[in-house]
């Protein structure tokens, strides 16, 4: 082994990293204590990240080179270890630490859905209910799992096919599986794991269908975790991602479960076959809107928090060609369209985040309000969080892959941290909702709005841009005119209500001329889409500014949050030129304006870019990335790295049987 | 038993999608010879496995050499030798994926053969070709990648001995990422900065010996091992090798070309633009991938969008098919379109390049720099749009689309390298670029230019008028894809002439280099309008060529798709040229969803058109009968998660907590 490649003295901070952290213009702690919401939350949410990463069962070291098998073992074994750990440091599920264990762990851990089977007895349960199940789930004396979606069933939940008839004879239920389409299958923690599960199935009593129910279900055996009878179960098998969970199928034959076990806080069947509804169902609706937004910080802002600080700090390590004839080969970030690629996604990533507080911050009121049995908010809640998951989770997952690109050839290799990253964000515009899907329920929405708007009905504060919609000009006269936040404001609240309007005038155009409803709406689903993008897109950029305003001026933090807030909105705008232009709002001149001042922000900003990443403050052993680590020290940690693969530290098996026989001419007795 | 949905689908199609297999092979023949030797794979019982979704790395690697022995084997005994024949035989054995011994076969050899002198040939071509020599070729450095002047591994010759002494000097310069170089070559050609007589003379190819014959252990002075995992790529041995003074004899230079005397005299090659050949070649193939890959996602989504049920259209009626819905068909159709659209331009180049490479060989490489520049561009749009659109393709399918199951996640891994590899796509945009640029130049000094860039020409016409390019009213007819064509010509001069100016008016502030980088956003804007042209234009072109009635017809329709998508999604561009206006906009996105409803019943023929088998595909979603519920069942219970009934982990972790708590 050479030298320069022993132990962890890889000889201090890269000199083309450290320069880049000499000068710059805002204070880096500061910045990322206004990331944390302060500086107390800064304080924790390092104590927690190093009691984790100080301990070895946590470590993520060989993630890269484990097979399905041992990364799942090793997620149940780090669940389990973070029992005793929170014991040990006396953290609790409401305390402020809690929020940071999943962010240290990287998620990379067992039972999550054993949290989702809890939330949902709580929230769907009975009081009796409660009292039996919570108990016996937080001791973990059986492991739960939630199993919704079917083989043939996705978002559209009453297309589910497995049933639940009720006996009156016996008070039971029979659970069936009718047809391989409504196998259970993807529900996490259910192929190896799980004891138990809430099932969802369509409830018959006596031949009568009563729509879909949860029900809790027990499918291993408590004593040695052998499948109950009636029960079918496995892993589904290698995915994308998510190694260490198992997605699992579920297969019921005439599987009886006690009249109890119909979760019954909303519908009960009575002893004779009675079925009983009772209570408003919303709050479970906002429980599911909730979890939308809970992903998208945990799920994509920070997932490409942390492909952004790889890419730009291996931009400024790795040098490649020469920008001037004579001098040394240039750092690939002082290229023009290395910044292209990267600058405008770490905008983004400050964008989401202050989106996400704002989401946060009007989800904790709106649970206020609900708690007063005030339900008023909810119809505008459940649009921001499917638009917004929708977007955000759908931006970040192509910028984290624009990030792996920008790595050129060792950005593809799983040492870099950025493939890892990258299918598993890929998930997340998936999960809790398609997105598409999710979009044309935020359209939905919108266009009610539009149309109430219109007639001179109130409509909810987000939305009440809707009706002050006002034919006009872009005034910028210069390139200079666009780095007013009420410039860019206005050309995207005009793009935005522009296509809701012209979606909302064609849809009624196709009913008025005989369309039936769903058939004009599918003819539409291609614009709505579009128009709920630029909506949240205007939401997003209009919150930023306002973000930046409240700002205090010390440390520089403001004039760097402008900038960014200013290349977020431009870059939206050079990218979808044609939105704008459409109607006349902006000119030809003026788009040229956007890209001239879009361009000169790309060199201002790339001074601060290092200093920028660093401020989201990411350990090495979060980022767990050859090429992204604080030091720089990327092709001694690649080199060290490959060295501990199993292809160079085991016996190479292909030699012995088939390299040397085809070496040495034996080929006939392969 | 064909699942149902697709027997219907199947029975509605307009045309016959044998014809089209035909078209898109190159003739009936060619297709009857190509399900020939897809044939001689399937049926072969040393060519089957188990599926290699369910395997370790290690395992995958050592299928993929057991493969490749026989594979290499049963080429001789069937003679199949012409180069295309190869392809397909190898890409049936190997599924579309790559293997340890692509550089030996495709690189190694090849490179033997063009720069070896007669000498070195017969030392090393014939091993080489019997597989005693396996060999790959060292060219990317852990710091080093498309920028290949930067490469820092040194042969400094000594005329003492009459040999060449390698070095890897520093940590940046360890040769990384070459296939087959992990554990797989014991021979590899590895460039290198030459040094003699005290003068670095620039990068030169050397044979070197790694691995010792017969015990195939590292040769002292040898570093060599496999560089980890990667994105995808698990069969492949991609490696990195370190060399502290490991010297070879000078005969190991290889010198059709340039030279080293005994005594250390450097001797210069003739010319070095005949390199530009290997890489158009090798561009123009990953075009041709592009298209295939991009081909095979198609066939998986739209045939699953055909057997998948969801919500509701219509209250009261069973699920539709999702491919009923607007959204799914506009997500697809537009990429089925593309996938065609980069067959033609992947034919034509093949048949240029074949057309002038004899040209080439008599010292006529007078049409070279133009298809070198157009397959630098074609190369990374094309790759860069495949890459989306597989991706895109996966999303398509929902949640079974993250399963590896659906063969999505493989293709894809598989397939996106290509924008780094054979020349990163930006620095490839901006190698087109400057022809474009310097083609500007010509016609702006009174000069004409030739070929794909002639439009160019018409700007100095233009110029004598008094208004601006862009005010120019270009009649477009939307139902015509000629007349899309010129828009797309005007649209690509429009910006080259753009992006030419800004650099101009750039060059007047500041050095050379610097006015280059500052307009590169530009230029590579430039690029992809040119690209986006000649991709319009050849499918355009093509339609002509076609003589079956019902095939034009569905051809025509996905040409003006690809045409008119094209436009919808960059209105900014033709807006702001002058070339559309705002109500041709509105009608162009009108046209593109009646486009979406005109094709929805050829979908899935048009998909059965790329003709894959099954085996090929690897794809439960995409399967031809579309049972794709049973046998994903089947597929996930051969999962190794599922080899025992309880977990291990169970009795490790799971009962002592339950015991504790």
């Amino acid at each position: 082994v050479p030298a320069y490649s022993q132990g962890s003295a890889l000889g201090g901070v890269n000199p083309d990293l450290a320069s880049e952290r000499q000068t710059p213009s805002f204070s880096v702690e500061k910045l990322t204590a206004l990331l944390d919401g302060g500086e107390e939350n800064t304080r924790i949410r390092r104590a927690v990240v190093e009691a984790i990463e100080s301990d070895p069962v946590f470590s993520r070291e060989n993630q890269y080179f484990q097979s399905q098998n041992e990364k799942y073992e090793a997620a149940v074994r780090k669940a389990v270890h973070l029992q005793k750990k929170m014991h040990e440091m006396g953290w609790t599920e409401n305390g402020p630490e809690f929020k940071y264990i999943y962010r240290a762990l990287s998620g990379e851990v067992a039972f999550l859905l054993h949290t989702v089977f809890m939330r949902s007895i709580s929230v769907l349960g009975s009081d009796k209910q409660i009292t039996k199940w919570i108990p016996l789930a937080t001791q973990y004396q059986l492991i739960g799992s939630y199993a919704q979606t079917e083989l043939g069933h996705g978002t559209y939940l009453q297309g589910l096919e497995t049933t639940a008839v009720f006996d009156i004879a016996t008070q039971e239920f029979i659970l069936n599986t009718p047809k391989i389409s409504a196998m259970k299958w993807w529900p996490g923690d259910m192929g190896r794991s799980a004891t138990h599960a809430v099932v969802f199935a369509q409830l018959d009593i006596q031949g009568k269908c009563y729509g879909v129910h949860p029900f809790i279900v027990q499918i291993r055996s408590l004593w040695d975790h052998s499948l109950c009878p009636g029960i079918t179960a496995g892993d589904i098998g290698p995915k994308m991602n998510f190694d260490h969970i198992d997605n699992g199928y579920l297969m019921l034959q005439n599987v009886r479960v006690p009249r109890e076990n119909m979760l019954s806080k909303f519908c009960e069947v009575q002893p004779d076959g009675t079925y009983v509804r009772r209570g408003s169902q919303q709050i479970n609706y906002f429980t599911m809107t909730a979890l939308r937004v809970a992903l998208i910080s945990h799920e994509a802002v920070i997932p490409l928090m942390k492909a952004c600080t790889i890419a730009i700090r291996y931009s400024v390590v790795r040098r490649q060609s020469k920008l001037k004839p004579g001098e040394e080969e240039a750092k690939i970030l002082d290229f023009q369209t290395q910044q292209e690629k990267l600058l405008p996604h770490v905008a983004a990533a400050y964008a989401f985040h202050f989106i996400n507080n704002y989401l946060e911050d009007l989800f904790n009121r709106g649970y206020e309000e609900i708690q007063r049995e005030n339900f008023d908010m909810l119809p505008e809640l459940h649009a921001f969080s499917s638009g917004f998951k929708a977007m955000v989770t759908q931006y970040c997952a192509s910028a984290v892959e624009a990030c792996l690109r920008a790595c050129g050839g060792h950005g593809y290799s799983l040492l870099s941290g950025l493939p890892s990253l990258c299918t598993r964000i890929l998930a997340s515009c998936i999960y809790e909702g398609e997105n598409t899907i999710l979009f044309l329920q935020t359209a939905r929405f919108l266009i009610k709005c539009f149309m109430a708007a219109s007639a001179g009905h109130p409509v909810p504060p987000s939305v009440t841009y809707l009706a002050a919609v006002k034919p006009g000009k872009c005034p910028a006269k210069n390139k200079f005119d666009f780095l007013s936040p009420d410039t860019y404001t206005e050309a995207y609240q005009h793009a935005a209500v522009r296509l809701i309007s012209s979606t909302a005038a064609k849809l009624q155009d196709l009913i008025q001329s005989g369309v039936k409803k769903h058939d004009a709406w599918n003819e539409c689903t291609v614009q709505l889409v579009q128009a709920v993008k630029a909506h949240c897109h205007y939401i997003t950029v209009k919150n930023f500014a306002e973000t930046v305003e409240r700002l205090e001026t010390k440390g520089g933090i403001q004039r760097i949050m402008k900038h960014l807030c200013d290349l977020f909105a431009l870059h939206g705008i050079f990218s979808n030129a044609g939105v704008f232009l459409h109607d006349g709002y902006i000119s030809g001149a003026q788009m040229d304006m956007v890209t001239a001042s879009y361009l000169d922000l790309l060199a201002v900003i790339r001074k601060d870019a290092v200093p920028l990443v660093d401020a989201f403050d990411f350990t090495d052993k979060t980022l767990n990335s050859a090429l992204g680590s604080y030091d720089g020290q990327v092709y001694q940690r690649l080199y060290e790295w490959a060295q501990k693969s199993p292809t160079n530290t085991q016996m190479n098996p292909a030699y012995e049987r088939y390299l040397k026989p085809l070496l040495h001419k034996k080929l006939s007795k392969l | 038993m064909m699942n149902a949905d697709l027997r219907r689908e199947r029975a509605a199609a307009t045309f016959q999608p044998e014809l089209l297999t035909h078209i898109l092979d190159g003739g009936a023949d060619r297709t009857r010879r190509r399900k020939e030797l897809e044939a001689l794979v399937i049926n072969d019982p040393d060519f089957q496995h188990e599926d290699l979704n369910f395997l370790s790395r290690s395992q995958r690697y050592e299928q993929a050499i057991r493969k490749s022995s026989l594979m290499v084997m049963k080429l001789r005994e069937y003679g199949i030798a012409d180069p295309e024949e190869i392809y397909w035989f190898k890409s049936f054995v190997h599924r579309g994926r790559p293997e340890p011994l692509d550089l030996h076969l495709g690189m190694f050899l090849p490179t033997l053969l063009t720069q070896a002198t007669p000498e070195q040939q017969d030392r090393f071509f014939m091993p080489a070709w019997n597989l005693e020599i396996i060999g790959t070729y060292a060219q990317t450095e852990m710091g080093h990648g498309t920028h290949l002047r930067g490469l820092e591994t040194t042969a400094t010759y000594d005329p003492a001995t009459q040999e060449f002494i390698l070095n890897s000097p520093t940590v940046t310069s360890i040769k990384w990422w070459p296939g087959g170089l992990g554990k797989t070559s014991n021979h590899a050609i590895v460039l290198a900065q030459l040094y003699t007589q005290g003068q670095c003379k620039g990068l030169h190819a050397f044979i070197v010996p790694i691995r010792q014959l017969g015990t195939h252990e590292p040769l002292p002075g040898i570093t060599v091992g496999d560089i980890g995992p990667k994105f995808g790529y698990d069969e492949m041995d991609n490696g990195y090798l370190k060399m502290d003074n490991f010297r070879i004899p000078r005969e190991n230079m290889l010198m059709k070309y340039a030279q080293v005397e005994p005594d250390g005299t450097y001797v210069k090659p003739l010319s070095d633009k005949l390199t530009y050949g290997t890489m158009v070649f090798i561009r123009s193939l990953i075009v041709g991938d592009s298209a295939r890959s991009l081909s095979r996602a198609c066939t998986i989504a739209i045939r699953y969008s055909a057997v998948r049920h969801q919500s509701e259209l219509k209250p009261g009626e069973p699920e539709p098919q999702i491919l009923d819905y607007q959204t799914q068909q506009y997500k697809l159709f537009p990429l089925l379109a593309t996938a065609y659209a980069f067959h033609f331009v992947g034919a034509y180049i093949k048949d240029t390049y074949r057309r002038i490479s004899g040209d080439i060989n008599e010292g006529d490489l007078s049409e070279l720099p133009e298809l070198h520049a157009l397959t630098a561009g074609l190369k990374a749009f094309t790759s860069w749009a495949a890459n989306a659109g597989i991706e895109e393709c996966r999303m398509a399918c929902g949640g079974h689309g993250y399963s590896r199951c659906s063969g999505i996640p493989d293709i894809y891994v598989t397939f996106t390298p290509s924008c780094t590899y054979e020349g990163e796509n930006t620095v490839m945009m901006l190698q087109t670029a400057r022809f474009l640029v310097k083609s500007y130049t010509q016609v702006s000094s009174g000069q004409r230019v030739t070929g794909m860039v002639s439009y160019l020409n018409d700007l100095s016409r233009q110029r004598i008028q008094p208004q601006h390019v862009a005010a120019r009213t270009v009649t477009v007819r939307l139902n015509d894809p000629v007349s899309l064509v010129e828009a797309y010509k005007a649209r690509a001069a429009w910006f080259v002439e753009a992006a030419a100016k800004n650099l101009e008016a750039e060059l007047h502030r500041r050095s050379k280099e610097d006015a280059w980088n500052k307009t590169s956003v530009d230029l590579v804007q430039a690029s992809e309008a040119h690209c986006h042209y000649v991709i319009v234009k050849l499918f355009t072109a093509k339609l002509a060529e076609i003589s079956n009635a019902a095939v034009r017809a569905v051809l025509t329709e996905l040409c003006l798709l690809y045409a008119l998508y094209g436009i919808s999604k960059n209105t900014g561009d033709f807006l702001q040229a002058g070339i559309l206006t705002d109500a041709q906009i509105t009608q162009v996105k009108q046209r593109v969803k009646e486009l979406l409803a005109v094709i929805r019943p050829n979908a899935v023929a048009l998909v059965d058109s790329f003709d894959f088998h099954d085996i090929h595909l690897g794809s439960v979603l995409g399967r031809y009968d579309g049972n794709v519920y049973e046998n994903m069942f089947e597929w996930a219970k051969k999962s190794p998660l599922n080899k025992t009934e309880v977990h291990e982990s169970f009795h490790k972790h799971l009962k002592p907590m339950q015991a504790k708590l």
